[in-house]
């Protein structure tokens, strides 16, 4: 097939650049979707090359950026230095719904900002002396964790006594998250970690911390949503999208998530999972312990949308099933004005896509929706699973690049020639002083929501405007062009 | 549609968004909404209501009671008592600044050695201020290293940035984990070199950068200081090149760079920028991305130690490379601050002085418009009690600034403050009529900030984006000036250094307390009789 043999071309070609030791390294992780494959063909999480720019992360940005930042009524301290909190501070846009700094602290940054007497004498004792400072000032908040940062695994601190000490002290959870940046190979290690110690330090207590509705009977229709981090909003039009199928979502873990809903999470019928990568790991234990089944959704797009409600349907009664449906339906004209509106302007265009989590595959449907076709794609942190997974969702010929260095993807970008290029806010202005159109996929460039019916119209609309923005026609001087 | 802080004074009241469920319209077919307008549409403000009965939440009641309580005095007190927490803190780490000043040398590549996260944070960060890419690399070190150490990820991480990214220097900083760990990176770098995975004539200065040491400011003053030793070594000549040095520290106004080189070549003075990261953060768009944009050549850099003088801006920020420059060096240096209309002016004379040029006909005209300005519109500023936080020397030039105008420095927070500047800014509080109410809160933080607000209050508040959460919890409109500012567009590219900056600055404060007296004065028959169309 020309264009796999074309692209294998190109990887090598790209590969040229580096020293022999760095290309034989990179170049495990650089492939071409190839017809009947099962995978993508390429090696993933493994430690990124030193020297060469990747856009990874640590196992802190993994676990308090990610997974427990969004438990919106418990403070997340940034154990260590003042930097990593300081950095990731309102820095991923997980809507919630409360009172910052009474009852919810998501855009609040706590820190034990540690000094150097902290690295040389240890600081548990600070740690503890935090914890009660955060009760008397912060006495509305449902508890806390603790994210460790680099210098408290290198000097052996041991934040798990203090927060058992603390747990019992106060009467709420305090839960120590051995998230030092140096673990593992990028943020993916954090999700697991941030994960287990949901498993090991709150679910065994959870029948104990649970506080029930009034009247809260478990029903056969209860759910939860996991692995959304209602970045702009999205979990909401997913919630609604759940309701009114008649699901009853009971925990939202962990955007616009509370404590409670975590410990509520083990009395649903089925765990709902957007992004796999992140909270698959707590979907398998709870599976195990509680006999809780688990699906994994895709809510971007009206077809992938469709596909996944009856997928969800398909697991409860025909009520629930003919209610899908209802709901499927009732969206369809909305959903056919919206592409009858936008295809027409983005048909046939080409998309690179780098991002983590789960976007990389779960967003080529909603692409596809509109016309336009991905011939790129890769995940900064993904697994062999999620390669696995992709496979499902890409054409022949795809090019695959897996934490794709900024030199790569800048090389393959300059020779494929997308129309739009879809990552981080790290890749957006080196792309678009290439006057290539870019859109951010961490962020949804502060748009969104992405997820749903009504996120999709927003997708549909951004999509546009990047690629068709008038600006892109300015960048050469008339003499120039001339 | 939340619980708010009862700041009903801040926000404008429109049929869409009426702060509660109750009379919003359900959404609209065919309409795009998106978070701004979506969610506060009937339907997911049932949403809300419905999903809080699994949130285990305190009931309105109790958290409206709370949220007056962090309000009162006795919250004040305690909020002050803590040892421990930080909360909100205004500084960032070291490596922030070591690559910010790094980025302003030729052909610079940053290098940050230790665990890959960090550089990922700095490069997200700095880029979402300047909207610009930013280019830097780490060492990606993992458990291996922290328990073998990094030289391994040293020499295969400069081997590979070399390769790929072909720079002229690289500028290599720390993170924590090299810190404790304890690596040496002068030894690694002789290590690597002697080992051919770089050339041995790739100046790569160093220098170690712990978060848990001072602040982006110190970060900032290590690297260039690096970078100046390393390139100078060997350079010193006989006589001087007949220039002089200019550094405006962790400046975050790109167009104070280029202000200031305007004002340089109105003078006629030849000179080095030492660290010119103007164009690294606002490059033009041509449709062709260029890796390196750093504007102060290698050689100008080397030949900074036969300058006749060298020019500091930022007291606080540069200590050990002023240092360095006045003992090893020999060389004259100065501080100035040449900000607002008697910094300015203190700056061009003593300029002219030193330099021998007189101070160019153009400048003193700007001077006069820029004092016109002031006149005009000073009395809507006078006595306005005034908020603000940043970095040391950034707060000392805003003081001034508010002083000279009349204005009232009221609550001063400064998280990466120290002695010196304290004494320094107390002196220039204490000898001016406007500053006696003002209280120096040093090592402090925004969540001390916030209680100082809510139990006295002040007319505004100015600092970074972060204060937009002080800006909607105690209804004091905010100025933004400072590092960083995410969420509104462009204002890096204005100069705040010079007269021109002066009236920049103005500009902002006072077009900021005009918009708010006409948010005051919006509501039809309620409070629009001074809804005035000339003010």
């Amino acid at each position: 097939m020309t264009t796999v043999e074309d692209r294998k071309d190109l990887i090598d070609e790209v590969l040229e650049a580096y020293p022999e030791k760095g290309k034989k390294r990179r170049s495990k992780h650089l492939g071409v979707k190839e017809a009947e494959a099962s995978d993508c063909g390429v090696k993933s999480n493994k430690k990124s090359v030193p020297g060469v720019m990747t856009t990874r992360g640590c196992a802190y940005a993994g676990a308090k950026g990610v997974v427990w930042g969004p438990v919106k009524d418990m403070i997340h301290i940034s154990h260590g230095p003042v930097g990593c909190g300081y950095y990731s501070w309102s820095g991923r846009r997980n809507y919630y719904v409360g009172t910052t700094g009474v009852d919810t602290f998501g855009t609040m940054q706590f820190t034990s900002d540690f000094q150097e007497r902290d690295i040389v004498f240890g600081g548990d004792k600070k740690l503890a002396k935090i914890i009660d400072e955060l009760e008397e000032l912060f006495p509305l908040s449902q508890g806390t964790t603790i994210e460790s940062e680099c210098p408290v695994g290198l000097i052996g601190d041991d934040i798990e006594a203090v927060a058992r000490a603390k747990a019992k002290e106060t009467g709420k959870p305090v839960v120590p998250v051995r998230c030092e940046g140096f673990r593992g190979v990028s943020q993916s290690l954090g999700h697991h970690i941030a994960n287990d110690t949901v498993r090991d330090w709150v679910l065994p207590k959870a029948d104990e911390y649970r506080k029930l509705p009034e009247g809260f009977e478990p029903g056969p229709y209860d759910v939860n949503i996991v692995g959304d981090y209602n970045i702009g909003g999205d979990a909401w039009p997913s919630r609604k999208l759940m309701e009114s199928m008649g699901l009853r979502v009971i925990s939202q873990f962990s955007g616009d998530g509370s404590f409670n809903e975590v410990v509520m999470a083990p009395l649903a019928k089925l765990n709902l999972i957007h992004c796999y990568r992140s909270m698959n790991y707590i979907c398998r234990f709870m599976e195990e312990k509680y006999g809780i089944g688990w699906l994994e959704y895709n809510f971007f797009g009206p077809t992938q949308i469709a596909n996944s409600m009856r997928k969800i349907a398909a697991q409860f009664d025909e009520t629930i099933q003919a209610k899908a449906e209802e709901a499927i339906a009732a969206n369809q004209a909305r959903m056919d004005s919206i592409i009858a509106k936008y295809r027409p302007r983005l048909e046939g265009k080409t998309v690179m896509m780098m991002v983590g989590g789960l976007r990389p595959r779960h967003i080529i449907p909603a692409f596809k929706d509109l016309g336009m076709k991905v011939i790129g794609t890769g995940y900064e942190f993904g697994h062999a699973d999620d390669y696995k997974r992709t496979a499902d969702y890409v054409e022949e010929g795809t090019l695959i690049y897996d934490d794709v260095s900024g030199f790569e993807f800048e090389e393959f970008a300059k020779k494929l020639n997308p129309d739009l290029i879809a990552a981080g806010i790290k890749e957006k202005y080196v792309f678009q002083k290439m006057a290539l159109p870019f859109r951010q996929m961490h962020s949804w460039d502060y748009s969104g929501p992405y997820h749903g019916y009504e996120g999709f119209e927003v997708f549909a609309r951004d999509m546009d405007l990047a690629i068709n923005n008038p600006t892109w026609s300015l960048i050469k001087t008339p003499w120039e062009a001339a | 549609m939340t619980d708010n802080l009862d700041n009903t004074q801040n926000s404008t009241p429109t049929p869409e968004s009426n702060g509660n469920g109750a009379g919003n319209p359900p959404v609209e077919p065919g309409k795009i909404q998106d978070h701004f307008d979506l969610f506060v549409n009937n339907e997911y403000q049932d949403l809300f209501a419905d999903k809080r009965q699994y949130e285990g939440a305190h009931s309105h009641e109790k958290v409206a009671e709370v949220a007056e309580w962090t309000k009162s005095w006795e919250y004040r007190e305690k909020n002050f008592e803590r040892t421990s927490l930080t909360v909100n803190p205004a500084k960032a780490c070291q490596p922030l600044g070591a690559l910010f000043v790094a980025s302003g040398f030729e052909g610079t590549l940053p290098y940050s050695h230790g665990s890959q996260g960090c550089v990922a944070y700095f490069r997200t960060h700095l880029t979402r201020n300047y909207k610009e890419p930013f280019q830097a690399v780490s060492s990606s070190m993992t458990e291996d290293a922290a328990v073998f150490g990094g030289l391994a990820n040293m020499k295969l991480g400069l081997e590979n940035a070399y390769e790929l990214y072909k720079p002229k220097m690289i500028a290599l900083c720390t993170t924590c984990m090299a810190e404790v760990i304890g690596d040496d990176l002068g030894a690694f770098v002789t290590t690597s070199k002697q080992e051919g995975h770089i050339p041995e004539e790739l100046p790569v200065p160093f220098a170690h950068t712990p978060s848990f040491v001072g602040s982006h400011i110190t970060g900032y003053d290590n690297m260039l200081k690096s970078i100046l030793v390393n390139l100078t070594k060997d350079k010193k000549a006989e006589t001087t090149n007949g220039k002089f040095n200019f550094n405006l520290g962790f400046d975050p106004y790109i167009g104070n760079i280029r202000e200031l080189k305007r004002i340089l070549g109105l003078f006629g003075i030849d000179y080095t920028i030492l660290s010119d990261n103007s164009d690294t953060f606002d490059s033009p768009n041509t449709g062709e991305f260029k890796m390196y944009n750093g504007l102060t050549t290698l050689e100008d850099a080397a030949d900074s130690i036969n300058a006749e003088g060298s020019f500091f801006f930022q007291k606080y920020t540069t200590p050990k490379t002023q240092e360095t420059i006045t003992t090893a060096w020999g060389q004259k240096t100065y501080n100035f601050r040449p900000f607002g209309i008697k910094g300015t002016d203190e700056f061009l004379m003593n300029l002219s002085a030193i330099t021998g040029k007189p101070i160019p006909q153009e400048l003193q005209q700007e001077r006069g418009r820029a004092v016109d300005a002031l006149t005009d519109s000073q009395a809507w500023i006078h006595g306005k009690r005034i908020a603000l936080y940043g970095d040391p020397d950034h707060v000392f030039n805003v003081t001034q600034f508010l002083l000279e105008m009349g204005a009232e420095p009221v609550h001063i927070v400064v998280t990466n403050s120290n002695t010196d500047f304290e004494a320094e800014l107390r002196e220039v509080l204490t000898n001016s009529p406007y500053g006696q109410d003002a209280t120096i809160w040093g090592k402090k933080d925004l969540w001390h900030l916030r209680s100082l607000m809510f139990t006295e209050p002040v007319d505004l508040l100015i600092g970074n984006s972060y204060g937009k959460y002080l800006w909607r919890d105690t209804g004091t409109p905010l100025v933004r000036i400072g590092y960083p500012i995410f969420d509104r567009h462009h204002m890096h590219r204005y100069a705040t250094l010079g007269y021109q900056g002066a009236i920049n600055q103005f500009n902002w404060i006072i077009n900021t307390i005009l918009d708010e007296l006409d948010r005051q004065t919006i509501v039809p028959a309620k409070t629009d009789i001074s809804f005035d169309l000339i003010r």
